[in-house]
């Protein structure tokens, strides 16, 4: 029967092409739209995370309490064991010390004097390990302006703005002057390896990359850390996962009496970011659902001008014997392979063009450098993101509306009386 | 300088006389405890402990101050501070670390930070002024204090751009010496508490031998005490100790 139905509308076009290009094209839009959306969303997070959060961040308690004033008397202490369990227990994430900082950065002049001093906000990431993303994350390959990356410990990188401001280049030298673990005073000399521009507003004006070993030297750090970053492999921050990690971890590692215990955050636990989190999983649900029910409608009305378009043609059918049921089943039968082609061709279209835009993203560079004196940490790229839900969200509009819309059509075939059709055939 | 020595001994005497009676004047009080507290020139040995929240670090020095606008500190121990030099110079502070072998100078927002993670900031140690030039002083009463009688002297700023415009002293009736004092800032805020003990008479003044100063905008502060172990009054000390040049050597 279905072999039947099928090479009925091989045969004519009227009644598959153009309904197949329809639904095909709908579902591509659906899952794009919807995979873009999603990106969108994870990249505004991954920036905050990456700078700020983590999609998990391990910290003691004493210092998530006063973290405002990045007290790295309070910091981890034994990291790399501490490191090594959260890869050994948590393997889904991969895992990295950080160490912030503040203080003053110390241009010296010829005769070593200072030249001129500014604020800096230095931040110590492992720029070394085998394995270690850290590059990736802060995209800092695309994102240097001058110089190049640090290859020895004593090198830094600082924002493009800072070395404006300080008036300094890559392969200068310059004094950080600040407090060690133990708020003992501190000087360090640092060399200026590179530039970089995160292009994203000021949240850099007075930012430094160091390695964590150089921060760790600067600031008597041994083995020690501010906080440890947790991130999802894909990058694709799961709020879900991301709470039920922390609520076990915070179970079984750390001592609520104990203010230097190890105590893990989600990002949803930053700075407003549950509000920005529950915020953004709305907007993606309303905007996803409204785009939805838009297409829905689409197809719906196509199934019902399809059924309706084909009045003279089922009631020939009825005069010539086949029973109203048999027909209302084939033409709902045509809808269903119409509608699973459509969307099968649909879904892998939408899916190959999401994932391009996964891995090339889409560049608003111009467009959010015109926003650079906002304080918000935005992103400049936008990628998209494939995740599995997009593997058979289609079928809904794809299928489900044709078929719908089919059914509704159809019911007008049981309307149809016997006495009449003669007739109409006749006109 | 015999005639200075003289002053003083008169003042002391007086401040004493008076000291017995409620109405003392206040101005006399505060003379008496910059005579103590302050000299020509000072030599001194001291350790400082810095009690953190993880654990308590001592950083032992020795400094030459030569009135009140120099002042040479050579940094003693431990080994990460060990070499480390601090200059004072009118209202200039320069400091000098080995390991980056870099001069320099402190100032801006960093004079409010923390000297060597302790509860005492760059401002306080450039403050060596007497508080007769710098406060208007009024007696609010008195207070017997573990069995010593001490005045209650409030302080007030009389000229701009003190750290702590107020301060409130519980002045020792027999020292002379502030024992217990609060900081504030204009608008009443307590920002530090000091205190002194181990008092020990010295070249003929009182002087304290351990300060404990306080941050209270430090959370779970637990001070800093200053220990003097070794202090020498009005030796001469040559002006080449106070020079640039000498943080270098």
């Amino acid at each position: 029967m279905i072999r039947f139905l099928t090479k009925g509308l091989l045969r004519d076009r009227s009644r598959s092409l153009f309904p197949v290009l329809v639904i095909t094209l709908t579902v591509t839009l659906v899952i794009f739209s919807i995979g873009f959306l999603k990106g969108t969303m994870n990249s505004l997070l991954l920036d905050t995370a990456v700078i700020l959060t983590g999609h998990e961040k391990v910290v003691t308690r004493a210092y998530h309490e006063e973290s405002q004033l990045m007290p790295n008397d309070l910091a981890l202490l034994e990291v790399d064991q501490l490191v090594a369990d959260l890869h050994q227990n948590y393997p889904e994430f991969f895992w990295s010390p950080r160490i912030k900082f503040a203080g003053l950065l110390d241009v010296p002049d010829e005769n070593g004097e200072t030249k001129i001093q500014g604020p800096v906000l230095a931040v110590g990431i492992d720029f070394f390990s085998d394995g270690s993303r850290e590059i990736e994350l802060w995209e800092l390959e695309r994102l240097m302006v001058s110089g190049r990356l640090p290859e020895h410990r004593d090198d830094v990188l600082i924002s493009s703005k800072l070395a404006d401001q300080l008036n300094v280049k890559a392969g200068e030298s310059v004094t950080f002057i600040g407090s060690t673990m133990d708020n003992a005073f501190s000087t360090y000399n640092f060399n200026i390896a590179g530039t970089f521009n995160l292009r994203k507003g000021q949240t850099d004006k007075q930012m430094m990359l160091v390695d964590l070993s150089g921060a760790r030297a600067a600031l008597d750090m041994e083995n020690a850390a501010s906080a440890i970053f947790g991130f999802i492999h894909s990058l694709y921050y799961d709020d879900e996962a991301a709470v039920m990690l922390r609520d076990e971890y915070n179970e079984t590692h750390s001592d609520s009496l104990d203010i230097f215990s190890p105590f893990m955050l989600a990002l949803r636990d930053g700075n407003q970011m549950g509000t920005m989190v529950d915020i953004s999983g709305a907007i993606m649900a309303i905007m996803g659902g409204i785009f939805l029910v838009v297409v829905m409608v689409v197809l719906w009305n196509m199934g019902l001008m399809n059924g309706l378009r084909r009045y003279g043609e089922v009631g020939l059918r009825l005069a010539l014997g086949e029973s109203k049921g048999q027909v209302y089943r084939s033409m709902i039968s045509e809808a269903v392979i119409i509608g699973l082609t459509g969307t099968v061709i649909g879904t892998g279209i939408g899916l190959a063009l999401t994932y391009y835009v996964q891995e090339n993203g889409i560049d608003y560079t111009k467009g959010i450098e015109a926003l650079s004196n906002s304080s918000m940490v935005m992103p400049n790229v936008f990628y998209a993101q494939v995740t599995p839900d997009l593997l058979y969200i289609g079928f809904v509009p794809g299928v489900l509306a044709t078929v719908l819309g089919t059914m509704l059509a159809g019911l007008a075939v049981y309307k149809r009386e016997m006495a009449q059709l003669f007739k109409e055939l006749e006109t | 300088m015999i005639r200075k020595a003289y002053f003083g001994v008169i003042l002391l005497t007086l401040v004493l006389c008076f000291g017995q009676s409620d109405d003392i004047a206040a101005e006399q009080l505060v003379k008496a405890m910059d005579y103590n507290l302050n000299a020509k020139t000072r030599i001194l040995t001291s350790k400082m402990v810095v009690h953190g929240r993880r654990s308590s670090r001592t950083i032992e020095s020795r400094s030459w101050v030569k009135g009140i606008n120099q002042a040479y500190t050579e940094y003693l121990a431990p080994p990460r501070e060990a070499g480390t030099k601090m200059l004072k110079s009118r209202d200039k502070l320069w400091t000098y670390s080995p390991q980056t072998d870099r001069v320099i100078q402190i100032s801006g927002h960093m004079l409010r930070q923390s000297v060597m993670g302790s509860d005492m900031s760059y401002n306080d140690m450039m403050e060596d002024r007497p508080l007769t030039d710098l406060y208007e002083a009024t007696v609010e009463g008195s207070e017997v204090i573990e069995g010593r009688k001490h005045w209650i002297l409030f302080l007030e700023a009389r000229v701009t751009g003190l750290s702590y415009p107020k301060r409130r002293a519980w002045v020792d009736a027999e020292y002379l010496l502030p024992l217990k004092e609060e900081l504030y800032a204009k608008s009443g805020k307590l920002l530090k508490s000091t205190s002194m003990d181990g008092i020990k008479k010295v070249q003929g003044r009182w002087f304290p031998t351990r300060f404990i100063f306080k941050d209270e905008l430090k959370r779970n502060s637990r001070g800093t005490e200053w220990i003097i172990d070794d202090i020498a009054f009005d030796k001469e000390i040559p002006d080449s100790r106070f020079e640039k040049a000498i943080l270098r050597k």
